[in-house]
């Protein structure tokens, strides 16, 4: 093998190893379990169900916005089987619980305080939400929180899961 | 006919490989998404203080002669 080969293969790599480094949970991966994460609060039981992960700040306007609607779709759909579990990454633990305390949301909020999960995660922006398929495959990403565009794809997502079989 | 010497070639293919690698490191070009939230407080705006803000635009006015381009059209190149 040539040394001009050679480099050639090194630098090839390189380059794959610091993109393995930086790569986010996208669709199709198995999402870190939540059981193991090391979070502060209840986790529902999400076995065999749709999950909802989203992460939130209580810094993050978006993130605050998109709680009623959060909301909303976990009245609706417990019932089928559907579960919200939102993951807030504030550092500060008297940050999370005056809003928790304040918002009062209708759905799980957990804390990951060490941002271990955040970071194994990697979200691309604030919020993010991950549907996750019974068998805690990503099946969609919602970058940040738009509105109705958000509500309407999110739920259309939601109604294609519950629709397959398990 | 000219030919690729091997070693300068091997050189900038592997100081290429280590500067996009380093590039392709967010923890050393950003603060993550979740990192955030200093960014993220009121103190780190630079207009959160109406009174202040007033007196150093007049204070760029007056010692420039230049007005404008914080929240307002035009320049403040000496338009006045």
């Amino acid at each position: 093998m040539s040394p001009l080969t050679k480099s050639c293969l090194l630098a090839a790599l390189g380059l794959a190893l610091a993109a393995v480094t930086r790569a986010e949970v996208k669709i199709g991966a198995a999402f870190p379990k939540l059981e193991s994460a090391g979070l502060s609060g209840n986790l529902p039981d999400t076995v065999g169900k749709i999950v909802i992960v989203d992460f939130w700040a209580s810094w993050c306007a978006p993130c605050k916005e998109s709680f009623p609607f959060y909301g909303k779709l976990q009245q609706e759909y417990a019932a089928r089987g559907v579960v919200i579990v939102a993951v807030s990454v504030d550092q500060k633990s008297a940050d999370y619980d005056s809003f928790v305390k304040k918002l009062k949301p209708a759905f799980t909020t957990v804390h990951d305080r060490e941002q271990k999960l955040v970071g194994a995660v990697k979200v691309p922006t604030m919020p993010t939400s991950y549907l996750l398929d019974r068998n805690g495959k990503v099946r969609a990403i919602h970058d940040g929180y738009h509105g109705e565009h958000t509500e309407l794809v999110l739920r259309k997502e939601i109604d294609a899961l519950l629709a397959e079989k398990n | 006919m000219k030919t690729i010497r091997p070693f300068p070639a091997a050189l900038f293919l592997a100081l290429l490989a280590s500067a996009l690698g380093g590039c392709a490191s967010p923890k050393l070009v950003r603060v993550q998404p979740w990192e955030r939230a200093m960014l993220a407080d009121e103190i780190m705006n630079p207009g959160r203080d109406s009174l202040a803000t007033a007196m150093a635009e007049h204070t760029f006015f007056s010692r420039e002669s230049a007005a404008g381009g914080q929240g307002v059209g035009g320049s403040g190149c000496g338009c006045n």
